[in-house]
């Protein structure tokens, strides 16, 4: 695949389409081999007779307090659920800061601990670190990488490919969607809405290890950026399977719904950080929805939506009303509109 | 949310539906020409409710397909000159000009803003005293007035950083040139938003001199399903009029304040719509009096001749004569991903509607 | 065209007001209104109020709207 543009844009970082043909086109062209080629969230690999899931993750947040939480509490959740959500159990963390010349070290306190505080809640270790400063003006006041490493069990193998996903099966959602991309929209743009919605960044390793140890899952991922609709269609395009969607099913916040009617957002394309979509047979559906509702992180989950036979490739929202539209990646972040 | 849902109500939607099935047999060709319905329609599924007789068709109501493609380069080469702040609506930062887009102009380098309100554009302005900001002025009746409040507020302000490029446009003038053009209309659902600012009377020699039904519409699935039956009505009755579908909001005066503001600082003029061609005292322009705070005076800026795009059917398109899939670019060379035309670009656009829509 | 969300007046102050969504608060402009008074609900285009709700016909239109829906079967 040809990479069509001459210069970097912010879409190349949204999570959709374009940063996808960003990653083909010039990481894995030259990158390539059959670990990373499978682009999962967390490589499986070696060592000796050990399975280990190896991750990485680069945090860029703007800006980085927001409601909710902080870039160092992200840097933990996002890496954390990488693993886990690959069916990993969560084990090390290396942290690296690139920090802008200038930047207040008392702030830099601050993260430290939300992120010392994140993983101690996760129960992972951070083993190994490294700090860079730069000029100013040469990054945007804190960049943090993460890399993770955790163990994985045979069973749990196939979680990360989706080899076991079939037609029939179901997809859930373990709470409310959108409320981290709205709230970090609002914290960082003018546009002047109050809106009392907080990120929902949280490691969800725990409870994804109980539901993985209570129920049989044939798939997870966290819908980060590019949302709920940026999973769902590398889902149904890796499996070459259809996906429905019901609109009446999916847990969205009052606010953030009415954030979204404002702007012209479509929920599903919004970031989360606290999110795991679960893929599983639906025989397994009332036991991962009893194990999700046993947690706070989980009290809203419900079952979104199927995968199917037709439209092979395709996602597909089903309203009340018989009416259905297409769900697809977004190329780029969405854009608040007037019409 | 109070006013939404209670027009989203599945019940009303389906009855009304029902009530479409049974209430004539006969062909009908009915155009909206307001992006937001064109969404609405495509978001609930309005097409699958309608029995096959009853054929929606969207007209050029999208403001930013309707900009010309000079508008789009104009606004490039603004964001070019040192010094210069651009601030705009989300809606056109990926809209593609001639060679490139604000969105890559950001990326080459250029201030470019998105904001939400044009009042937002006047802060940025008072905020950066040595720059210069403009705003690109884009949207129909519904918008028009906001940037004339803003442009009355900076003079107020003694803010003379502040800058306008209109691309403003008004309704009435394409509905009517698309019914002389012999496109096949039978009945218009009229914008609700825009309407709201003008009141009903703009329409009347559509019903009167056309003898084509005009219903203002809103823009919930249940509000559009009434107007189609309303308008369905008005044909059975051989009786076309001007209708009101949506009187939570809209009166027949309209709302005289925005108007004024309009008419105190716009004077219509000439305009091209991209695909249309040159639509006579369609546009918006600033009035001599507020000349300060027009971009186009104010500023020396050489823009290349505009290109329509090779294969481009955005004018027949916006016509309401092909639909996307007419187009040998749709969904191949022409994405939302990597836009040709800008029906493609803006999420109301009929091909990216459609592209999003279509099951 | 035209994305407008109807949006309650919480409060007054001159031009401006500040309205509410569900509980997202904006402070909206009210240039191009008058009479606007808390409790009014808005229709809120680009920052801007352009037009009241009246509560009365939008009773009606429902309504009318049930109406429909009695004697319809589906």
């Amino acid at each position: 695949m040809k990479q069509k543009e001459k210069y970097i844009l912010l879409g190349h970082g949204s999570g959709g389409k374009m940063m996808h043909d960003l990653i083909e086109s010039v990481f894995l062209k030259h990158f390539s081999n059959s670990i990373l080629n499978e682009e999962t969230d967390s490589a499986i690999i070696s060592s000796g007779s050990d399975q280990l899931a190896f991750t990485t993750d680069s945090f860029v947040i703007d800006p980085l307090f927001f409601p909710g939480g902080n870039i160092g509490k992200l840097a933990v959740c996002g890496t954390v659920n990488d693993l886990a959500v690959s069916g990993a159990e969560p084990l090390y963390l290396s942290v690296s800061f690139i920090i802008e010349e200038g930047f207040p070290i008392d702030e830099l306190e601050v993260i430290a601990e939300s992120l010392a505080d994140e993983a101690t809640k996760a129960g992972v270790n951070i083993v190994t670190g490294d700090t860079k400063v730069v000029n100013k003006g040469k990054c945007d006041k804190l960049f943090i990488n993460t890399a993770g490493i955790g163990s994985i069990r045979k069973e749990n193998l196939h979680i990360s490919k989706a080899q076991d996903v079939i037609p029939g099966d179901v997809i859930i959602i373990n709470g409310m969607i959108g409320d981290h991309g709205m709230a970090v929209m609002n914290a960082r743009e003018s546009f002047n809405f109050k809106i009392m919605v907080e990120s929902d960044c949280t490691s969800l390793n725990h409870l994804i290890s109980n539901v993985i140890s209570k129920s049989k899952v044939k798939f997870m991922r966290d819908p980060t950026r590019g949302g709920v609709a940026a999973v769902l269609n590398e889902l149904s395009m890796k499996k070459r399977v259809g996906i429905d969607i019901e609109e009446a099913a999916l847990p969205i916040r009052n606010s953030v719904r009415a954030m979204c009617e404002l702007l012209g957002f479509d929920p599903l394309h919004v970031a989360n950080e606290g999110k795991v979509l679960i893929v599983a047979a639906e025989s397994c559906a009332a036991d991962i929805l009893q194990v999700l509702s046993g947690y706070e992180t989980g009290k809203d989950c419900a079952i979104i939506g199927r995968i199917v036979n037709d439209h092979p490739g395709r996602v597909v929202l089903r309203n009340q009303t018989g009416g259905s539209r297409i769900i697809d990646s977004l190329s780029g972040d969405q854009l608040p509109r007037i019409c | 949310m109070k006013y939404v849902d209670e027009y989203r109500e599945k019940d009303l939607i389906l009855s009304l539906a029902e009530k479409l099935r049974t209430i004539s047999k006969k062909e009908v060709v009915l155009m909206e020409v307001c992006g937001g319905h064109t969404m609405a329609i495509h978001r609930f599924g309005i097409h699958s409710l309608l029995p096959s007789n009853i054929h929606l068709v969207s007209g050029p109501g999208c403001p930013v397909c309707v900009s010309s493609q000079h508008f789009i380069d104009s606004a490039m080469a603004f964001s070019r000159i040192p010094g210069v702040i651009i601030t705009t609506y989300g809606d056109l930062i990926r809209v593609p000009g001639s060679s490139t887009s604000l969105e890559k102009e950001r990326a080459a380098g250029s201030d470019i803003r998105i904001i939400y309100s044009v009042l937002e554009s006047l802060e940025i302005a008072k905020q950066n005293p040595e720059k210069k900001v403009i705003f690109l002025g884009i949207g129909f009746e519904t918008t028009a007035p906001a940037t004339a409040a803003a442009i009355i507020r900076a003079r107020q302000k003694n803010i003379f950083n502040f800058f306008v490029l209109s691309a403003h446009k008004i309704m009435p003038p394409v509905m009517k040139a698309l019914v002389e053009e012999g496109v096949r209309i039978d009945g218009f659902i009229a914008p609700g938003h825009v309407s709201a600012i003008t009141g009903t009377s703009i329409y009347n020699e559509l019903a009167s001199v056309y003898g084509l039904g005009v219903v203002i519409s809103g823009f919930e699935p249940v509000d559009i399903l009434q107007s189609v039956l309303m308008l369905i009505h008005q044909l059975e009755a051989m009786n076309p009029e001007v209708e009101v579908q949506y009187h939570r909001v809209v009166n027949c005066e309209g709302n005289k304040i925005a108007q004024n503001l309009m008419n105190e600082v716009f004077e219509y003029r000439d305009d091209i719509w991209r695909g249309l061609g040159l639509i006579p005292q369609s546009g918006l322009g600033i009035k001599d009096d507020f000349s300060s705070f027009d971009a186009e005076k104010q500023f020396n800026v050489e823009v290349p001749q505009s290109t329509e795009p090779k294969g481009c059917i955005c004018g027949q398109i916006l016509r309401g004569l092909k639909t996307p899939v007419d187009c040998s670019l749709f969904a191949k060379k022409c994405t939302p991903s990597d836009p040709v035309g800008a029906c493609m670009v803006s999420g109301e656009g009929t091909c990216a509607t459609y592209f999003k829509y279509q099951s | 065209m035209c994305l407008a969300i109807p949006a309650k007046v919480i409060s007054v102050d001159g031009t401006s007001a500040k309205v509410s969504v569900e509980d997202v608060e904006y402070t909206a402009s009210l240039l191009l209104l008058d009479n606007v008074k808390p409790g009014d609900f808005i229709m809120l285009h680009a920052g801007f109020g352009i037009e009241k709700v009246d509560p009365d016909e939008a009773a009606e239109t429902l309504r009318l709207l049930n109406e429909i829906g009695k004697n319809s079967h589906y």
